[in-house]
């Protein structure tokens, strides 16, 4: 029975270890049909189709980054006609700043609709990740390191209602885990 | 099945018209997710090899020149270029679509084929977006300095100022700033929102604290879970889709600087995509320059970049080399067919004016030298290639020369023309910067994986999770 972390923190959850994709594929299939809800699997690469064996939905950055590239389309348009017809009202080869010359003003808004949905899509995923951060509980055991590498891994955490060490051990086992591993916190 | 190369083991069973619709596989000699990151790993991880030391005694010196080129200019003023009635853009502007034209095949290599499912992008990408932000870094310096007074350029930047002048939203000058500033930025969250998975390979394998600690805090926690890879797919798909029409902007708008002018043979609507075209042409040229002897230096990596993913670049080569060939046949049609003197003039001196060196060179170069990887002999040959592209990165400077200074040199009247001769400070400050390309480049390839690691992983057969299985 492997135990790592502070025994005396509370356990952060049971991890195991699979040797490819398609084992991860089906465990975490099983999973999913058992009803946890705490759990991850971890891969050194996306896995083609997981979000659907582990029923995830479609991530919502997409949404987020929609707003993102408003609020840049809106920077731009305010930006540029608030300067351009109030504060410094600029006649260019003898056309005012109204709808007819906007063609003029579209590079820029579309360069900050671009820009801003960018720091969206980078920023957004960081923080729908919960990164950046130091350190994870699960880095305590050693062996997770080799999840960036070549082998892959389920962990399913003490917070889920459905959690018990001992039970949890068995499923794992039960899916073809190896390894498994009671991982305690700091 | 996500990936086609799958199937070449069970190649016994198919017939002969099969056999040919196989691809050929992405990854030779069957290596594994491990030797993968072992093997790029160990490049950034072994000891500094003599070579990297010998180049970077070369390109450090060159970089630092440019540097100094750069003070002098700053300290003595813009004339120390030879730019000058009536050429006032001249190297400068040369120099900068240049620079900034190479970045564009990174940007098209990790977007565009993103977008398309071209997954032979995989082992390329890396390298050609680290390329594509040094490329950016050489390309910024000449518009920050051209301005003259350099501690003057934030005037560029819409700020509130004491003389309550706003900049004018209509000058495609600004529109530059702008999509340059943009480009850079959208190219280097792109690039590194890439690393970070890499990142944590190398956090996680190393031996001293001191790495662990930097690569640790660069990787920013990584994990690899499903749940943040869901969200980091989406991410770097939606970059895609961003980096897609934005590199297509930024050259358009580069064209504009031209094209919105009334100068004989600037003032055309075939400039945005024709500048596009050439931008991927001139730097898919510059890719293959560096990965070729990368991949000499570094043996192995022939497994990752194979000789498939060589060919495929030269036919890009091919393709874009061509839109540019036919770009400057129409060019000179309709200088023809327009029917306006001034516009006939200009391309005549273009061709055989005091210019005419550049314009062959360019034309040989950019429209000729192509067209020898029409043949699978000159695309398969390392060496070839490597000579052939070298035209290619050649001519793409010529044609900005061209376009700039011959065009400067005759515009409309004759009292008005002169000539560009370029000082020793524009020579050194050319040289220098690709010196400080190279150098970037070095630092790059001993610090940071120069290969997706994850990605390449992801393009291997078993990496599918239905591999081994009948049922599709």
């Amino acid at each position: 029975m492997n135990i790592v972390g502070n025994t005396n923190a509370p356990v952060f959850g049971v991890a195991a270890e699979f040797q490819s994709a398609r084992d991860l594929y089906h465990a975490a299939e099983k999973i999913r049909d058992a009803g946890f809800e705490k759990w991850d699997v971890f891969s050194p690469f996306p896995i083609h189709g997981m979000d659907e064996a582990m029923g995830l939905k479609r991530s919502i950055l997409g949404q987020m980054v929609f707003f993102g590239g408003l609020t840049g389309f809106l920077t731009a348009v305010t930006l540029e006609f608030g300067t351009s017809s109030f504060l410094y009202p600029l006649i260019v080869a003898g056309k005012p700043t109204n709808l007819f010359t906007v063609p003029a003003f579209f590079p820029i808004m579309f360069e900050l609709t671009i820009l801003l949905s960018a720091f969206t899509a980078v920023f957004g995923m960081l923080i729908l990740n919960g990164l950046p951060r130091l350190n994870h509980q699960i880095f305590n055991w050693d062996r997770f390191k080799l999840v960036t590498e070549d082998k892959f891994f389920v962990a399913i955490e003490a917070v889920d209602p459905k959690f018990s060490n001992r039970s949890v051990r068995d499923f794992l086992e039960s899916l073809g885990g190896t390894n498994i591993t009671t991982i305690h916190g700091d | 099945m996500s990936n086609a190369s799958a199937t070449v083991e069970s190649k016994e069973n198919l017939t002969a018209d099969d056999k040919a619709l196989v691809r050929p596989p992405l990854v030779l000699n069957q290596r594994q997710m491990g030797w993968i990151s072992t093997y790029i790993s160990s490049i950034v991880e072994d000891k500094t090899p003599i070579w990297w030391w010998i180049s970077m005694g070369v390109t450090v010196p060159l970089m630092l020149m440019c540097f100094a080129m750069l003070a002098y200019l700053i300290s003595t003023g813009v004339g120390v270029w030879g730019n000058n009635h009536p050429i006032g853009w001249a190297w400068d502007i040369t120099n900068f679509v240049f620079w900034i034209g190479i970045g564009h095949a990174g940007t098209l290599i990790s977007a565009i084929l993103f977008l398309t499912r071209q997954k032979w992008r995989t082992s390329i990408n890396r390298a050609a977006e680290a390329m594509t932000l040094f490329a950016v870094v050489c390309a910024g310096i000449y518009p920050a300095l051209h301005v003259g007074r350099v501690w003057m350029a934030w005037f560029l930047a819409p700020v509130p100022n004491a003389n309550a002048i706003w900049q004018n939203f209509r000058s495609p000058l600004l529109w530059d700033v702008f999509a340059v500033s943009t480009y850079f930025t959208v190219s280097v969250l792109f690039w590194y929102t890439g690393l970070i998975p890499d990142l944590a390979t190398l956090r996680d394998r190393c031996t001293t604290k001191i790495r662990k600690f930097i690569y640790g805090v660069l990787a920013l926690g990584w994990r690899g879970g499903n749940r943040q890879w869901r969200h980091y797919e989406m991410a770097y798909l939606v970059l895609a889709g961003l980096s897609t029409p934005l590199v297509l902007s930024v050259h358009s708008v580069v064209s504009f600087d031209f094209a919105t002018s009334v100068v004989p043979g600037w003032h055309t609507t075939i400039f945005p995509p024709y500048f596009v075209a050439g931008a991927i042409f001139g730097g898919f040229a510059m890719v293959l320059t560096i990965m070729i002897p990368a991949c000499a230096i570094y043996k192995p990596l022939h497994d990752l970049v194979t000789v498939n993913h060589v060919d495929k670049m030269c036919k890009i080569i091919l393709l874009t080399g061509s839109i540019v060939g036919y770009a400057y046949l129409m060019e000179l049609f309709i200088a023809w067919y327009g029917a306006n003197p001034y516009e006939r003039a200009a391309f005549w001196y273009r061709a055989f004016g005091p210019y005419w060196w550049a314009y062959w060179s360019m034309m040989f170069c950019n429209v000729i030298s192509p067209q020898f990887f029409w043949f699978k002999y000159f695309r398969t040959h390392l060496i070839w290639v490597w000579i052939i592209v070298q035209f290619p990165n050649a001519g793409m400077w010529f044609e900005r020369f061209v376009i700039i200074a011959t065009t400067l040199a005759r515009d409309f009247t004759p009292s008005a023309w002169g000539m560009f001769h370029p000082t020793i400070v524009d020579i050194c400050t050319f040289v220098g910067t690709f010196g400080l390309f190279t150098t970037l480049f070095l630092l790059f390839i001993r610090f940071l994986p120069m290969i997706c690691m994850f990605e390449v992983k992801a393009v291997l057969p078993e990496a599918d999770p239905h591999y081994g299985e009948d049922h599709h």
